[in-house]
Formats: C-alpha cells, sequence, structure tokens
C-alpha cells in the first residue's frame, strides 16, 4: 500500500467528520423536529389516555406491534450480514460491514422502544424486568413478553459491542487528528488504542468471538418475535412456521434497508470510489434470495391453512386473501415478490438504481406484511359476535412516520461523528498483498493453542 | 374443601332481555364510555349477550347466548401475561389484578371469548351513576385491563362471613350479580366441587356443552343448549 492510497483513504472518509454544511444542519434540524413532533404525540397520548389511538375491541394491537416487528426485523441487516461476510471473509464486505450494524443499533434502539410506547401505562415498563421489589413478585417468565425483554437487551448489548470494536482504530484515527475537547472525547472512545501487535490480535480475538455469538442471537431475537404471535391460540397466528418466517422477514427487510441506506450514503458523503455498483449487486443478489425464501414461506403458510380448510382460520384467510384486507394484501405480494423478482433476476436492472427501487418496495411490502399478520387475525377470531375493524388515527400514524425521521437522524449523526465506512479495514483490502498477510496471520494466531 | 365457582347456562331460558349486562354493570362499577366511544368499540360489558340469526325472514330464528368470562381452568390469557397480572386464584378463578396490569393487552389478544376490556381512558359515568357507584370493587384507571370476576367481592364476603359464623356456605347462599338479577333463572352460579349443587346438576346435563370447548381451555361455563323450536 502506498502512503499516497493511505491518506487518500483517510481523508476521504474522514472528510465528513471534518467539513459540516449548511445541508447537514438543516437536515438535522428538519429530521429532528419530526422526531419530537412524534415525541410529544406520545406524550399527548399519554396525558389524554391510549383511546387517542385507533385501537378498539377487540383489535388491541395494531399499528405499534406492527412497527416493533417491522424495525426489530430491520435491525437483522447488520448483524447477520455483517457477521455471515465477516465469518465467510468476503472481501466486499469492507466498506459494508459498519453501515450495517449501525442499522442494527438504531433500528433495535427505536424497535424496542414500542413494546413501551403500546403499553396502557407506559411509566411501568419496568415491572418486567427481574428485580427484588416491592411487589414482592418476579416477571412471569412464562410470558413470550418477558422472553422479548431478554432477548432484546441481549441483542441490543451484544450488537452494540459488534458495531463498537471494529470502530476502536478508527476512533483512534479520528483522536490522532483532532485537537482539544474533540480529542479527549475520540481518546476515551478509542480506549487507550496504539496499534500494537498485542492489540491487534485481541481486537481480531474479540471480533470473531462476536461475530460468531451474534447469530445465534440475531436468529433467536426474531423467533421470540414471532412467538409473541404464534403461542396465543389465535387464528392463524398459532402456527410451527412463525419462527424461521419473521427471521426470514427480518432479514429480508434489513438487506433492503442496508442497500438504501448505502444509497444515500453513497451520494451525499461522495463515497463513489468506496461504494462501488459491485457492493449493490451482491447485496441485490442476497436481497433477491431472501424475496424468493420469503415467497416460499408465506406460500406455505397459506397453502396448509387453506388446503386444512378450519373454519376460523379460514375466516382470516379469506379477509386478508379476498375480503377487506386483500388491496393491502396483494400490494405486499407485489411489493415483495413481483417487482423485486425481475428487478433483481436480470442482470440489466441490477444496477444501483434498480436495487434501491426493489428495496423500497419490499420496506413497504414487508411493513404491510407484519400488519396483515397482526389485524386480520385478531378481528376475525372465533365468535363472530365479536369480529371488528381497526382504522389507524393521526397520533398513530404520526409516531409511525416519526420513527422513520428517528432512524434517519440517528444515522446521519453517527455518520457525522464516526468514519461510516471502516478507514483501517478497508485499508487492509486496499492492498492485495497486505490483506492477504492480514488473513495469514489471522488464520496463523487462529490455529494456535 | 376449596370451592370451585361455576356457572350454567340454559339457553333455553334465557330471553335475551340484557338484565344480566345491567346488573353487572351496576355491580362492577363498569365505566360507561359514552355514545362515541362505543360506536368505535370501546363499549365495557364484562357480560354481553351475543345475537345469533338463523334461516331467512319469515323463517328466521333468534338465538341469544350471554357470553361472559369462561373462567378457564387452562386459561390462554394467564400465561402471557408478563406481570401476573392475569392469575390463576386458589379456587379456580381467572382473577385480575389491576394494580399489577401495565397493559400490554396480551390476554386480551390470547382470549378466545374476546370477554376481556382495556380502559382507554379515565373511568366516567354518565349522570346520575356516578352516585351508585359500588364501594366494595375498586375502579380501574386508564391503560389497564379488567373483565369479569365472577362477582370476587361477593364471593370473598360470603366466605368470610361463612367463616366467622363457623357454618358452611349453602348453595343459592351466594349468587353474581347476573344469576341473581336473571328473570328466567337461565343463569345459575354456584360450586361445582359440591355435587348435590344446582349448578353442577345442570353441568352434567347431556345438553351441556362448553363454549369453543375443542380449544381446550377447560372452561368452567358450562352452556345447556337448545332444545325447543320457540
Amino acid at each position: 500500500m502506498t502512503d499516497a492510497t493511505d491518506r487518500k483513504i483517510t481523508d476521504d472518509l474522514l472528510r465528513p467528520l471534518q467539513t459540516t454544511s449548511a445541508g447537514f444542519w438543516m437536515l438535522v434540524a428538519f429530521l429532528g423536529a419530526i422526531v419530537a413532533a412524534g415525541l410529544g404525540t406520545w406524550a399527548y397520548q399519554m396525558y389524554r389516555g391510549f383511546g387517542v389511538s385507533g385501537i378498539r375491541w377487540p383489535i388491541f394491537w395494531a399499528f405499534y406491534v406492527t412497527n416493533f416487528v417491522f424495525w426489530i426485523g430491520i435491525s437483522h441487516a447488520g448483524t447477520l450480514i455483517s457477521a455471515i461476510l465477516r465469518l465467510v471473509n468476503a472481501g466486499w464486505r469492507r466498506p459494508v460491514t459498519r453501515c450495517a450494524e449501525a442499522i442494527t443499533v438504531f433500528a433495535l434502539m427505536i424497535g424496542a422502544m414500542f413494546p413501551i410506547i403500546h403499553l396502557g401505562r407506559p411509566w411501568l415498563f419496568f415491572w418486567l424486568i427481574p428485580y427484588p421489589n416491592q411487589r414482592g413478585i418476579w416477571p412471569n417468565f412464562r410470558s413470550p413478553l418477558v422472553w422479548d425483554f431478554f432477548a432484546i437487551s441481549t441483542y441490543l448489548t451484544g450488537s452494540v459491542l459488534f458495531l463498537f470494536l471494529p470502530m476502536i482504530p478508527d476512533l483512534a484515527l479520528v483522536r490522532d487528528r483532532t485537537t482539544g475537547w474533540r480529542q479527549r472525547v475520540y481518546g476515551g472512545l478509542a480506549l487507550g488504542w496504539r496499534g500494537t501487535t498485542k492489540q491487534w490480535h485481541r481486537l481480531e480475538s474479540a471480533m470473531q468471538i462476536m461475530a460468531i455469538a451474534i447469530l445465534p442471537v440475531a436468529i433467536s431475537v426474531h423467533t421470540i418475535v414471532s412467538f409473541d404471535f404464534s403461542m396465543a391460540p389465535v387464528p392463524m397466528w398459532h402456527s410451527t412456521i412463525f419462527g424461521p418466517y419473521f427471521v426470514a422477514g427480518a432479514i429480508f427487510s434489513g438487506i433492503a434497508a442496508l442497500i438504501i441506506a448505502m444509497a444515500v450514503l453513497r451520494k451525499t458523503l461522495h463515497l463513489e470510489e468506496y461504494l462501488h455498483p459491485v457492493h449493490f449487486e451482491n447485496l441485490g443478489k442476497l436481497l433477491l434470495l431472501m424475496s424468493l425464501l420469503w415467497t416460499y414461506f408465506v406460500f406455505a403458510e397459506r397453502l396448509t391453512v387453506w388446503y386444512g380448510n378450519e373454519a376460523s382460520e379460514m375466516a382470516v384467510f379469506r379477509v386478508t386473501q379476498r375480503g377487506s384486507f386483500a388491496p393491502l394484501y396483494w400490494t405486499m405480494v407485489v411489493c415483495n415478490f413481483v417487482i423485486p423478482f425481475p428487478l433483481l433476476a436480470l442482470r440489466r436492472t441490477r444496477t444501483i438504481a434498480g436495487c434501491v427501487f426493489a428495496a423500497c418496495s419490499v420496506l413497504v411490502g414487508m411493513w404491510l406484511e407484519r400488519f396483515l399478520i397482526i389485524v386480520p387475525s385478531l378481528g376475525h377470531k372465533y365468535l363472530p359476535y365479536s369480529w371488528g375493524v381497526y382504522r389507524p388515527r393521526p397520533v398513530e400514524i404520526m409516531i409511525t412516520i416519526s420513527t422513520f425521521a428517528a432512524m434517519a437522524l440517528l444515522y446521519v449523526l453517527f455518520a457525522k461523528l464516526v468514519p461510516i465506512i471502516s478507514v483501517w479495514e478497508l485499508k487492509v483490502g486496499a492492498q492485495p498483498v497486505a490483506a492477504k498477510e492480514h488473513e495469514e496471520v489471522h488464520a496463523l494466531w487462529r490455529t494456535e493453542p | 374443601m376449596a370451592h370451585r365457582w361455576g356457572m350454567a347456562v340454559d339457553l333455553d331460558r334465557c330471553t335475551g332481555c340484557e338484565a344480566c349486562v345491567t346488573a353487572c354493570r351496576a355491580e362492577n362499577n363498569i365505566p360507561t364510555v359514552g355514545a362515541a366511544q362505543a360506536a368505535v368499540g370501546r363499549a365495557m360489558h364484562w357480560i354481553r349477550v351475543e345475537r345469533y340469526w338463523e334461516g331467512e325472514f319469515p323463517d328466521a330464528r333468534l338465538k341469544f347466548r350471554p357470553v361472559l368470562c369462561q373462567q378457564c381452568d387452562a386459561a390462554p390469557c394467564e400465561p402471557v401475561c408478563p406481570t401476573y397480572a392475569s392469575h390463576h386464584t386458589e379456587e379456580g378463578l381467572n382473577a385480575q389484578v389491576y394494580n399489577r396490569c401495565i397493559g400490554t393487552r396480551y390476554c386480551a389478544n390470547a382470549c378466545p371469548y374476546n370477554v376481556r376490556f382495556f380502559n382507554f381512558f379515565n373511568p366516567q359515568w354518565d349522570k346520575p351513576l356516578h352516585l351508585q357507584l359500588n364501594p366494595d370493587v375498586s375502579v380501574r384507571e386508564v391503560g389497564v385491563m379488567e373483565k369479569c370476576t365472577f362477582c370476587v367481592q361477593r364471593i370473598n364476603a360470603a366466605e368470610i362471613q361463612a367463616r366467622s359464623d363457623n357454618t358452611a356456605l349453602k348453595d343459592g347462599d351466594l349468587k353474581t350479580a347476573c344469576a341473581q338479577s336473571c328473570p328466567a333463572t337461565a343463569l345459575v352460579f354456584g360450586d361445582l366441587n359440591d355435587p348435590e349443587s344446582e349448578v353442577s346438576r345442570l353441568s352434567r346435563s347431556p345438553r351441556g356443552s362448553k363454549l369453543l370447548g375443542d380449544l381446550g381451555t377447560l372452561p368452567k361455563v358450562t352452556y345447556l343448549e337448545r332444545q325447543s323450536q320457540a
């Protein structure tokens, strides 16, 4: 690696941290205003009572739980993609991993808000935490919501570590290029990184451990989210397929989010030299694979219900397939299969623009999928006398919109404070020999007792 | 021997008069949510009379079915509650502890009978109903679930009274508000552990069945199916 490339990579990737445009502040103000409006709406809901939402008997979960499942699903981008690519040592992962890991952390933070937002008495959410208390009882460990609590907190802790570990050398780099209080902040975050061989080895081993450990955690998290539904005797919820079906859907929407985030970063931070069409092409292929897998799961689920012809399940089946939810249902099928499949299957359309379009369509489709799993079933349980309809109210719509703004805001701020592409990993990859040596050292070290 | 409270509902006797609904509302301090909220599905009825029409006019038949919490022995609402707000008492009742409830509404989703209700706002009563609140029953604040308790305040009062009098509760000493107010005695409440009680006798009837019995929730409410063609 020549010093010139080295310097160029450092300069290019640290530039967003060093220069701030007026556009940045305007964007932050705009997104911040929407997030503030969302928080204000939540405060209004707490002040006035939960009735300002559209929730009604017997549909007790709707938009908020849809958002919860959706955002937890998005969070599967980072970990799975980045952990799998790290483990198989795919060279093209280098500029992608941090974008992905950051999505995980922020999507989880947003998703984890919803079980609290949707509570009737959100100020008592900490009763889910097992701690010695004056009430004299533990949380109910048989409840899938308690499993959720543990799964999500484990996953959030793990993915913060997974994001933070490979950031340490870059934080040290930023520390060395700043002065004053900034240097102290980055210096603190860099945890005394000096780049010694011993430190590199420790970092490598920690990253390796985390990449392996985070995989089962990620899969268990969305399985447990699916258990929130499949553990209850509700028609079309009580299904054995839900675990893998939800995990597949989560990875599907996660990859879509990653493609969109990368395209936006590429344009706004001028990273054309680092995020190449091949990255989008590869992620597009993964998205295609997940689209097919998702379609297979939906087909398997729907066919067995239809063939089994059980009365209560058929009521839900009919209302989603042909009844009042049919427009949403078929939009979902178009968004998750009909649009992305040809776009991503043909090499000619598997361009950056094509991948981004397919990814946007998938996000819409996957949000609808979660909604269509939750609401039609609750509205059509066993006794036809108690069937019901749901209409969202402005409060729920506002809070839903503000979560997207919150995601964008967190991401914009993160890209401002930390190099969004891993500088040291890119430098290792920039020179074939260095990369090879690096891997050899890595392999050697791995085989030693 | 411990009591095991249950109910029998004779559908042949039910006229659909809804006296039970009114009595329940008065006994248990159930808020009136107002016409607008009721229209969007926020009305609370711990017991409701479901109407089902059979056939086409003029040969239509109307069937009534009072539906209340079935006090299941294998209740789907109980394991899903993260805070034990919904739990099984020693007498087999599905209790709802309002103070523990944080309002996840999971119990209501898991309940196949849709007999659980959520307080979307703080409770209020149309005047002059606010003057007749039952002092033995707590009112529920915004954000908690509530449901039929089998008039647990009456059960507790009667059991305490019997203990202090050193006597055993006799069948018929104790009635829920709905059973007490039913003019056709379609609703019969009592102790299922007493084989001689009216409710035990009716529950053994060949006409008896459990609502959605094949879900395996083991309800303690038995419905005696219709035989008359009236």
